[in-house]
């Protein structure tokens, strides 16, 4: 549902560094979202292509890294792996626990020609 | 050519949010950002609430609604400084909003503001505003399953309101079952149920807020 304002707000911040970049084109957008948000793959997927035509990143990959949930006991301070659903320690049972990974929405990097890149594919094919 | 980033999507939500919490800790201003579904009961439950604290609080409310005005004009006649935010179709309030809809406000002769996000389970959640607490409510018709639903916007809230605990005879409600599943969730949070319209278990949750009020103060 929201997908699209989170994927217009990646397209946004991938356009700019782009450009700061002098780049042509982008050709690859990786993102890490963790499980415990409400973000759906399939969903920023579809977002993505929707929103990036006619744009620098028509046609660029979308690469999502899905995070999962890890939490710490704020008893025994055991850090473990879970579900969305259960975060109690499994080492000490204590349901007093901090999540501390499952909660990322983070931009990691992206792929892009320059106009360079062509030049020197050209220049050295002609060497 | 790679370029790295390393940066939240949501950048430019969360900066404005951390200025939102700078200029409300300034003001010593208490923000409370309330998320629920259609028809739980929100509005109810802010003038609940204002009718239990406005002897010893300045309180304004922020309306979020997708379209009209009717539920900032429900506050407002009970004369309480209320502004509402038509999000024009948004699924949720973002810190901007939040950011325009404050500067109409006189933050310094506040003490609480009531955010009413859009009715909706799932988005909202996503989305810090710079409030400094989230509260819950589901109300007793939408049924006692809804944690293992949606359990983000359980687990961010810091404590949850039951609502409509009067209607729990003609409702198959199951409330240990419910309890037990906010409680697998959100061990820390506690649970308040109420009736909003009767007044029913209002003056439980109002100690609890006003708990969270004075300690900003």
């Amino acid at each position: 549902m929201h997908e699209m304002g989170i994927m217009a707000g990646v397209l946004d911040s991938v356009c700019a560094a782009a450009k700061d970049a002098g780049a042509t084109k982008v050709t690859s957008v990786s993102l890490s979202i963790g499980r415990m948000t409400e973000a759906i793959e399939d969903v920023l997927v579809f977002a993505w292509e929707a929103l990036s035509e006619g744009t620098m990143c028509e046609g660029a990959t979308l690469q999502v890294t899905m995070v999962e949930p890890r939490s710490r006991c704020l008893e025994c301070g055991h850090e473990f792996e879970h579900d969305r659903f259960h975060r109690t320690c499994p080492a000490c049972d204590n349901p007093l626990t901090e999540l501390i990974a499952g909660r990322e929405m983070q931009l990691d990097s992206i792929e892009v020609d320059l106009p360079d890149d062509e030049g020197e594919t050209a220049a050295g094919a002609g060497e | 050519m790679e370029i790295d980033l390393k940066q939240p999507i949501l950048k430019k939500n969360d900066t404005l949010a951390e200025r939102n919490r700078a200029l409300f800790a300034e003001k010593k201003v208490f923000v409370l950002n309330i998320l629920a579904s259609p028809g739980s009961g929100k509005t109810s439950t802010i003038l609940a609430t204002i009718e239990a604290l406005r002897d010893e609080f300045n309180i304004a409310v922020i309306e979020g609604d997708i379209a009209s005005s009717v539920d900032s004009e429900r506050i407002k006649a009970q004369g309480i400084p209320a502004v509402q935010i038509n999000t024009g179709g948004a699924c949720h309030l973002e810190s901007d909003m939040i950011r325009r809809a404050v500067e109409v406000l006189d933050l310094d002769d506040l003490d609480l503001v009531l955010l009413e996000n859009v009715g909706n389970l799932v988005c909202p959640t996503d989305f810090d505003l710079g409030e400094n607490a989230k509260v819950m409510i589901l109300s007793v018709p939408e049924g006692d399953d809804k944690p293992l639903k949606y359990p983000g916007v359980f687990q961010v809230a810091q404590a949850v309101i039951l609502n409509k605990v009067d209607t729990m005879p003609v409702f198959n409600f199951n409330r240990e079952a419910f309890d037990a599943e906010v409680n697998q969730l959100n061990p820390a949070a506690p649970i308040f149920p109420i009736a909003a319209t009767t007044g029913e278990g209002v003056e439980a949750w109002a100690t609890w807020l006003r708990d969270q009020i004075l300690a900003i103060q």
